[in-house]
């Protein structure tokens, strides 16, 4: 029952009705201004690329070729990488409102409608057998359904794939050239795609997980049970002697993913939004990915399961659910295929209907005289009748052409032959982005060289090997000639035929493009393009240089243009929003300049492609034609504004560096100033000090004779310590000025570290016994010897020792000195067991005129300068001083002078 | 009944120095190492007029005037700062928080004492 006909018919026509509800919405929703086109919805559509030939010929190219089926995935994901190009394209197209990739490269090399009719032929050509692939693929599945179900749904006169041909174009016609569309994008078909990529997707990982797991438990045991086979197991290893096969494929699918007609449209003419490109160069990856990662189980299992059966391998995703009688999920697959072919066939004719449309036709019925003389005639319904005989027509060809040869191939070997055709748009765009000097004629004669070797090398032999003509110029070359072999060109064999066809076809199609362009003059259109295409990121997107036209236009007639092609609707429309962007209401006011021309070209060319808007807004207009020289004239002025404006703008920002260089160096100078000025003031202040003490007791000494002698004995021996200690602030201050600003006098020789320790301990001796603290040294008896000046090391020494003493208790004090050598340095520690310093006083003691010590009641005897000074001293040895310390735990003062390097 | 001084400094030499001449000039005499001290005298021993230090341990010598002059213990208390620091912009910080005169060290005991009596209305 699942499987009748009529049931099939009803499913399928569903499905379809579906795609045209999503697009339906999707179109309403743009024209309500509320875009469904996410970035997401973005990175999916781009899935078009996985057709039928994906769902179903991947398992049946992994059948014979193993991992090969993977470099039609590896490409796009690498292509993907340079999102630059893409973007460049991108910013290209939206710039000049292109519509198809014939537009493109028509429009690059001077809107040629001789390139653009060229593309377009290549394309639809080079297509042909990729839409004959979705044909067969549709219709094998119909078989295998059929064969399974309840026999035939059609009588045995109908052939089931012109069928399906007829319901595919009635379909895109339906869903494609409702209307005639006033501008290139389609965000409703968009959605439908990305809509269609989910169900394929969910459709072959249905498929996957069932043959894996369900029939085979597990990847595991699926790959053990293959690898029995030593047929099998061949095919899950990468086969190193064809390299140079998989680098053609990579290369070859790498081009189709942007090449490919319908690929274009969806990656560039439908982007909304450049971010969007920067979500697809991951995601998309990781759908291919995703639709990939069954492949292999499945044609392992397939192989498996009917081993010495006769079935072909392309239908296994849907032949192995049947055998287990899974007819739910066959018929999911099946839609899940379905929806694979519909979405490439909808969005390939489309794009290709509008390039033989806008590119083919038009360019050359606007010129007839016929139409001449009907100005007034509303096109759009002839538009859409071209478009709609275009998607017929090109069906129609896809059709005979599997008759012709489709039985002979695989459904990859199809695939791959539309895809060497448009690797021939190669040279043409990517030169054409990125080299001025690459002409129409070098375009035209790359072209026509490249698809003259594609149709000699791949398209002719594909209809040879089905018999359909003589295979004598394969077998023996054309004429008799051996060197005109068809897949062995100049004697070039033991190639497969793709790679040998990718080979010569870009070699003949490159060295032709640059051969020619070098040889031949661009006209003035074409330099003009082209330094707009080439400099498309410098130009800002602006609008075209106004200078490069010239001429008288009626505004009234270029008006009539628009509203011809584009309904009176939208180009009021569009009229208004650009009097708006010239600051009035009323467009009538603005003048019929080349600004108000270039709007109305672009506008047309959005409708109907570059080169018949061309046509159009020169039918209408006097132009006067300027010469190439006056173009570039033109052109060279306008690169050297350009050079004078970076090079001012170059100039501006050095003087704002220069500026904020002053600004900061001024305000390390205004630090530097407040720095003194505070090293002054509390110099100042530690100087008064002192004196303050001397000059009261010494006046009032003076001032009263009959002063009692014990005071006068305490007042003098106060006076003697103030001036003393005065002297030591003094001569310290000067040292610490002479160390910071090196002008010290050092005398460096061999020290006997050890030997100065002992001798600072000695001299301090007398202050430690004063006090009864115990003072103890744990010091090596020779050694070690440093490089340094031992009188500067010495006062390092009775600095600490002294500052130690000050600090720990009298009586239970006690203070540790050690000498040793640790790692290559010696390390010297003044260990004691005063009331230790806070983290932030370890930091703050070596600071100017900053004392420890605040805990204890009696105001510290020193200048605040020992460590600075102690700490300079050991530096300028290469060596450092610190202190570890805790509150209440002591502290140790440490610090280290390298050793003397060991000498050679 | 004598007038009573309060000498503030963490200099023991200044305070010495300091007591020796307020009291030789008949002045009840009390003495402080640090602000929190002086804080503890002010209310203890009630002081007529404070010789105060302005860099001092624990809280400045401009920390104990704002204090006092924030909650008074007597309206008519008298404040001299002493400093060694004798910028221009301590000597207004000092005034401008209520200061009723600024000494610079180091200053003649003679003015000083002139000073401190003519504020205390003493002959």
């Amino acid at each position: 029952m699942l499987l009748s006909g009529w049931f099939i018919a009803l499913l399928a026509g569903s499905y379809l009705g579906l795609l045209f509800a999503v697009a339906r919405y999707g179109d309403a929703r743009a024209d309500a201004g509320k875009s469904i086109i996410t970035a997401n919805v973005y990175a999916l559509s781009l899935a078009v690329y996985c057709t039928s030939w994906t769902f179903y010929g991947s398992v049946g190219r992994a059948t014979s070729g193993g991992l090969s089926f993977l470099t039609i995935y590896l490409g796009p994901t690498l292509m993907l990488l340079f999102s630059g190009v893409i973007l460049k394209m991108i910013r290209i197209s939206k710039a000049h409102r292109i519509t198809s990739i014939a537009d493109f490269i028509a429009s690059r090399y001077g809107k040629s409608h001789l390139l653009a009719g060229l593309v377009t032929i290549i394309a639809v050509i080079g297509v042909v057998p990729y839409i004959a692939l979705q044909l067969k693929a549709v219709a094998a599945s119909l078989d295998v359904l059929f064969a399974d179900g309840s026999g035939p749904l059609l009588p045995w006169w109908l052939d089931s794939t012109l069928l399906i041909a007829v319901v595919l174009a009635m379909f895109t016609i339906w869903f494609g050239t409702r209307h005639l569309d006033a501008t290139e994008r389609h965000e409703g078909m968009v959605a439908a795609v990305a809509f269609e990529s989910v169900v394929k997707l969910l459709a072959f990982l249905a498929v996957g997980v069932f043959v894996t797991y369900g029939l085979y438990g597990g990847l595991a045991g699926l790959f053990e049970r293959a690898a029995t086979s030593p047929e099998l197991a061949r095919l899950m290893q990468p086969d190193s002697a064809k390299a140079g096969t998989w680098g053609a494929l990579i290369l070859l699918s790498g081009l189709a993913i942007v090449f490919l007609p319908r690929q274009f449209q969806i990656i560039v003419v439908e982007n909304v939004d450049e971010s969007h490109v920067k979500r697809a160069v991951w995601l998309f990856p990781l759908y291919l990915v995703l639709i990939n990662i069954f492949v292999l189980p499945v044609a392992l299992g397939g192989l498996m399961h009917f081993a010495g059966q006769d079935f072909n391998p392309d239908t296994f995703v849907l032949t192995l659910p049947l055998a287990h009688d899974a007819h739910l999920l066959a018929l999911f697959v099946f839609i899940g295929g379905l929806s694979a072919a519909t979405g490439m066939v909808i969005v390939e004719t489309i794009a290709l209907s509008t390039m033989v449309c806008n590119d083919l036709v038009m360019p050359w019925l606007l010129r007839s005289p016929w139409l001449r003389g009907e100005q007034s005639r509303d096109l759009s319904g002839l538009l859409l009748g071209i478009r709609r005989a275009a998607i017929v027509l090109i069906l129609l060809l896809g059709y005979v052409y599997f008759r012709a040869a489709g039985e002979a191939y695989a459904l990859v070997g199809i695939g791959l032959i539309s895809f060497a055709a448009v690797a021939q748009f190669a040279p043409a765009m990517f030169c054409g982005m990125y080299w001025k000097q690459g002409t129409r004629a070098g375009a035209v004669a790359g072209l026509l060289g490249g698809f003259t070797v594609w149709l000699y090398t791949l398209l002719l032999p594909s209809f040879a090997r089905s018999q359909w003509i003589g295979n004598g110029f394969v077998e023996q070359g054309l004429f008799g000639l051996g060197w005109l072999k068809a897949q062995a060109l100049f004697g070039l064999g033991g190639m497969d035929e793709i790679s040998h066809c990718l080979l010569w076809s870009l070699f003949a199609n490159i060295g032709l493009y640059v051969a020619v362009s070098l040889n031949s003059r661009p006209g003035a259109m074409e330099a003009s393009q082209a330094e707009q295409f080439v400099d498309i990121f410098r130009h800002g997107g602006r609008e075209p240089d106004a200078r490069l036209w010239r001429g008288s236009a009626s505004q009234e007639q270029l008006v009539g243009l628009l509203e011809r092609f584009l309904g009176p609707a939208r180009a009021q429309q569009q009229l208004i929003a650009y009097a708006v962007g010239r600051h009035t209401s009323d467009w009538r006011q603005l003048p019929a300049d080349a600004d108000f021309v270039h709007f109305a070209e672009a506008e047309l060319a959005g409708a109907i492609g570059s080169a018949s808007a061309r046509v159009m807004v020169a039918s209408v207009v006097q132009e006067e034609n300027l010469g190439l020289d006056e173009v570039l004239d033109i052109l060279d002025e306008a690169t050297q504004v350009r050079a004078y404006s970076r090079e001012l703008e170059s100039k501006q920002r050095a003087l704002e560096a220069a500026t904020s260089e002053l600004r900061a160096a001024n305000e390390r100078l205004r630090e530097l100033d407040r720095m003194k000025d505070d090293f002054i003031s509390t110099v100042t202040h530690e100087l008064r000090t002192p004196l303050t003490s001397i000059r009261a007791l010494s006046e009032m000494l003076h001032d009263d004779p009959r002063l009692a002698l014990d005071d006068r004995t305490r007042f003098l021996g106060i006076i003697v310590n103030e001036a003393e200690r005065l002297t030591r602030l003094i001569n310290q201050i000067l040292d610490m000025a002479r160390l910071e600003s090196g002008r010290a006098e050092w005398t460096t020789g061999r020290v006997d570290l050890g030997q100065v320790a002992r001798e600072a301990i000695e001299s301090v001796g007398q202050l430690f016994r004063d006090k009864a603290v115990c003072l103890s040294s744990d010091i090596p008896p020779s050694g070690p010897v440093v490089m340094a000046d031992p009188d500067r090391l010495m006062q390092v020494l009775i600095n600490l020792l002294s500052n130690a003493v000050k600090f720990v208790p009298g009586g239970s004090g006690q203070v540790m000195v050690r000498v040793g050598v640790a790692g290559d340095a010696v390390r010297v520690e003044v260990s004691d067991n005063g009331p230790g310093l806070t983290a932030e006083e370890c930091k703050l003691v070596f600071e100017k005129f900053r004392q420890g010590g605040n805990t204890l009641t009696d105001k510290p005897q020193g200048t605040g300068l020992g460590l600075p000074i102690s700490r300079q001293i050991v530096e300028y040895f290469g060596g450092n001083l610190w202190v570890e310390s805790h509150p209440g735990a002591g502290a140790n003062f440490i610090f280290t002078v390298p050793l003397p390097a060991p000498e050679e | 009944m004598n007038k009573k001084i309060l000498i503030v400094d963490d200099e023991p030499n200044i305070v010495i120095s300091l007591e020796f001449l307020m009291k030789k000039e008949g002045f009840e005499v009390a003495v402080a190492a640090d602000g929190d001290e002086a804080m503890a005298k002010v209310a203890s021993f009630d002081p007529d007029l404070i010789l105060l230090d302005v860099m001092m341990p624990k809280k400045s010598g401009f920390e104990v005037c704002e204090a006092l002059r924030a909650n008074p213990p007597r309206p008519d208390l008298l404040i001299v700062m002493l400093t060694a620091k004798g910028r221009d912009t301590e000597v207004a910080k000092g005034l401008a928080i209520g200061a009723d005169a600024y000494v610079t060290k180091p200053f003649s005991t003679k003015d000083l004492v002139v000073r401190v009596k003519g504020m205390l209305g003493v002959a």
